[in-house]
């Protein structure tokens, strides 16, 4: 059965801009469910979902068992540690082990860019990305796109850099797409050893300054700078990084407009993003983890063949929808 | 046949191309006793005379002299459920090598002599195409302490080479063209800069930025590429690039042959035909290293082996074994095979669109690797041993990698078309391997 958005959610940049704002359109009447005192539809009743993460996720593995609990599908999680993943079991004999139990969906988190796609290739079970190394997270991209589109109203014409660490950054690379495809003018803005080298070719605007970007910017998309990147040795320290390409509450003072603040989480208080800007009035953080679990929902709703007119009566618990 | 009758064999009637002696006619290629005895356009034999000959009718098709190797890895000692040296040298012989030199990154390695006497023994063995051992440089391939290099080529060994690595120490590559000069063998060398190669998984670029693959810029390549030249500059040692993947680095070989330094260079049939585009889809068959570079980069590759920058196609040939390549692409093995994919490539995507005719083919694939290398082959005078290969110039045949005579089945262009298909490999006169039907 081909679903509105494929057999698969690999990532942004090969959907349409209609799909996306199907998505995003469908994850409209989910948001509410989550609202009520009994936060559950039928949908996919039936439906067996692994949750398989071979890198630790806290947010996002929560956020989806959230969405597969609230559409009723069964879902069983998998994490590295302990399973047979562990004692050595490759990624292609992990798959065929959790077909042969008839499942129905895979969600993936792995550090292997492409790993989502190998797992795809390979089984008949839908896939869905849940971050796949430094290539995408195509839904954190489009709960990214929800909070904006919230908020503004729209994506066309919307001004949004992206803040930090672009170079290893798979939630970089789903938002460049998403917003692109979107009609959204996208900004980049980090260190230069933090781009890729090939950044020109993304149809992006970059920013050496964040004084800069801050002038341009509706919004900021404030990236996960990791530890690890200056032990590697691509930034000299991480308190020059925050003196330099931090964002303040000083720096977002300075700037023509209010500017909406968001970041994936979890945050380096003090390094790419100080606190009083992490919770200051601008910032949707929050938000995005709310319009998570809706956009997943939207996404594994759509994926297992649910009819985007009939997410209403969905939400409405008659059971109707898939397969209808 | 009593053992003193002299064995002769007749090539009738093909397209005899050598271009060790700028010929190129259709006739008869005559051999007696495994040598070279006449080629001419019709030498005097009727045909009720035939039942005296072994004869092969050649209508149609190319002789040559048989394709060297410079570059391959047969895996044997250490790998042998991956390829051994004779379903290598099988191999070979069904992609019309009659030679291939079998590089040392074996485990053991092969760096010293009893090492390279196995190797040697082995290729004899296998009774198909002649298997040549390269020494390493250094002992392990460790990078730190030389090998004997001449217990090596007194063994047999016709080259030294780490490749697999790089000899990242400057002066210890230094040291190895000044020692290799005294035994008259070149020092191949993999050319990448460690540092800056290290993690990556493709060519460095919009390809790999979009994907998150870690990429490998040209100039881990090219910055070692001129260190090299710049030694042999120094030392007159002959250094020999293997697998040349940019066009920087062809800019810097054009450069080191216009001052006369003693380097010779080497491509393989993938990085003149693919693209780092094949990586799309994480097809880990596109994965090698060096990587598939640009559309850029192939075009000056195409023009560097027409010009001669680049003296040799070399295949480095790297079976891995299925399960190695089944799996997530920055964890997967570098590596192709293409002994039997790589006179169908070259004719495809140099002889084809034009940019090489085919004795100007023959002479990358034969003459000059012998030559380079100090190989017996690359000729058919009168006298040479008859290694031949005989081909059909436009036979177009579909790649199946179940049918490969190697180990190996990991080919990027499994199920495509080409054309160019070897109809028969001799040695010593001997047919080691023909093609009935495609």
């Amino acid at each position: 059965m081909s679903s509105a958005l494929g057999k698969d959610l690999l990532g942004l940049e090969p959907l349409t801009a209609a799909q996306i704002k199907l998505v995003l359109d469908t994850a409209g009447p989910f948001k509410e469910i989550s609202e009520r005192a009994i936060k559950k539809v039928p949908t996919l009743r039936g439906s067996t979902i692994v949750n398989l993460f071979f890198e630790a996720s806290t947010r996002t593995r929560i956020s989806f068992e959230f969405a597969e609990k609230r559409l009723s599908a069964d879902p069983v999680n998998v994490a590295s540690s302990g399973s047979s993943v562990q004692k050595g079991e490759t990624l292609v004999d992990t798959a065929r082990n959790l077909e042969a139990m008839r499942i129905d969906m895979v969600v993936i988190r792995h550090g292997a860019s492409g790993a989502a796609q190998f797992l795809a290739d390979r089984i008949e079970s839908k896939v869905v990305n849940a971050g796949d190394g430094t290539h995408e997270h195509p839904t954190q991209g489009l709960l990214d796109l929800l909070t904006l589109r919230d908020h503004f109203g729209r994506l066309d014409g919307l001004r949004v850099c992206i803040c930090g660490d672009v170079l290893h950054s798979r939630v970089a690379r789903s938002n460049i797409w998403g917003l692109r495809k979107m009609g959204a003018e996208v900004g980049v803005c980090g260190p230069r050893s933090l781009l890729p080298n090939a950044i020109d070719a993304f149809g992006v605007t970059v920013f050496d300054h964040i004084e800069d970007a801050i002038q341009w910017a509706d919004a900021l998309n404030v990236l996960r700078l990791q530890l690890e990147r200056m032990q590697a040795g691509y930034i000299p320290s991480l308190r020059e990084y925050n003196r330099v390409f931090g964002v303040s509450r000083e720096r977002l003072e300075r700037a023509p407009k209010d500017i909406l603040i968001l970041h994936p989480g979890p945050m380096n208080r003090g390094v790419e993003i100080d606190s009083d800007v992490a919770d200051g009035p601008h910032s949707v953080i929050l938000d995005q983890v709310t319009n998570g679990v809706a956009v997943r929902m939207a996404v594994l709703y759509l994926l297992a063949g649910g009819r985007p007119d009939l997410a209403e009566a969905a939400k409405g618990g008659e059971g109707r929808g898939v397969g209808a | 046949m009593s053992a003193a009758a002299p064995t002769r064999v007749l090539l009738r009637g093909g397209r005899v191309v050598d271009p060790s002696q700028r010929l190129d006619l259709v006739g008869d290629l005559l051999i007696v006793d495994g040598k070279v005895e006449a080629i001419g356009e019709r030498l005097g034999i009727e045909r009720d005379q035939e039942g005296a000959f072994e004869t092969i009718d050649c209508a149609g098709q190319v002789v040559a002299p048989g394709f060297v190797d410079v570059h391959c890895h047969l895996r044997e000692p250490g790998r042998e459920e991956v390829e051994t040296i004779a379903t290598g040298a099988r191999a070979a012989a069904a992609g019309g090598f009659t030679a291939v030199c079998a590089m040392p990154n074996t485990d053991p390695v092969t760096d010293n002599q009893a090492a390279v006497g196995f190797v040697l023994r082995q290729g004899q063995r296998a009774n198909a195409a002649r298997v040549h051992p390269i020494g390493a440089i250094t002992i392990g391939q460790r990078g730190e302490k030389l090998a004997e290099f001449g217990e090596m080529i007194a063994a047999g060994a016709v080259a030294v080479s780490d490749d697999g690595k790089p000899v990242a120490n400057a002066q210890l590559m230094r040291t190895a063209l000044e020692y290799a000069r005294s035994f008259g063998v070149p020092v191949a060398d993999h050319c990448e800069e460690p540092t800056l190669a290290h993690g990556g998984a493709m060519n460095e670029g919009v390809v790999s930025a979009r994907l998150g693959l870690k990429g490998i810029p040209a100039e881990a390549e090219e910055i070692m590429a001129i260190r090299d030249i710049l030694l042999a500059r120094r030392t007159g040692g002959h250094v020999h690039l293997c697998h040349m993947s940019t066009r920087g680095s062809v800019e810097l070989i054009r450069w080191g042959k216009e001052r006369g330094i003693n380097v010779t260079a080497e491509v393989c049939p993938h990085h003149i035909s693919l693209t780092e585009a094949a990586v799309e889809g994480y097809d880990t068959n596109a994965k090698m290293n060096p990587p598939l570079r640009t559309a850029d980069d192939v075009e000056a590759l195409q023009q560097a082996v027409r010009d001669g920058t680049i003296d040799v196609i070399a295949t480095d040939h790297a079976p891995h074994h299925y399960d190695e390549k089944e799996r997530e692409f920055a964890d997967a093995p570098n590596g192709i095979v293409g002994l039997e994919t790589a006179l169908a490539v070259n004719v495809t995507w140099l002889v084809k669109p034009g940019i090489l005719d085919l004795p100007q083919l023959i002479e990358r694939m034969s003459c000059a690797p012998a030559r380079i290398f100090r190989l017996p082959g690359g000729t058919l005078r009168r006298g040479a041993a008859a290694d031949v290969t005989v081909f059909d110039p436009t036979a177009a045949w579909t790649v199946d990698p179940r049918r490969f005579l190697s180990k190996g089945r990991n080919s990027p262009w499994a199920g495509q078309t080409l054309h160019g298909l070897v109809r028969a490999t001799l040695v010593d006169g001997r047919v080691i391997h023909r093609t009935e039907s495609a």
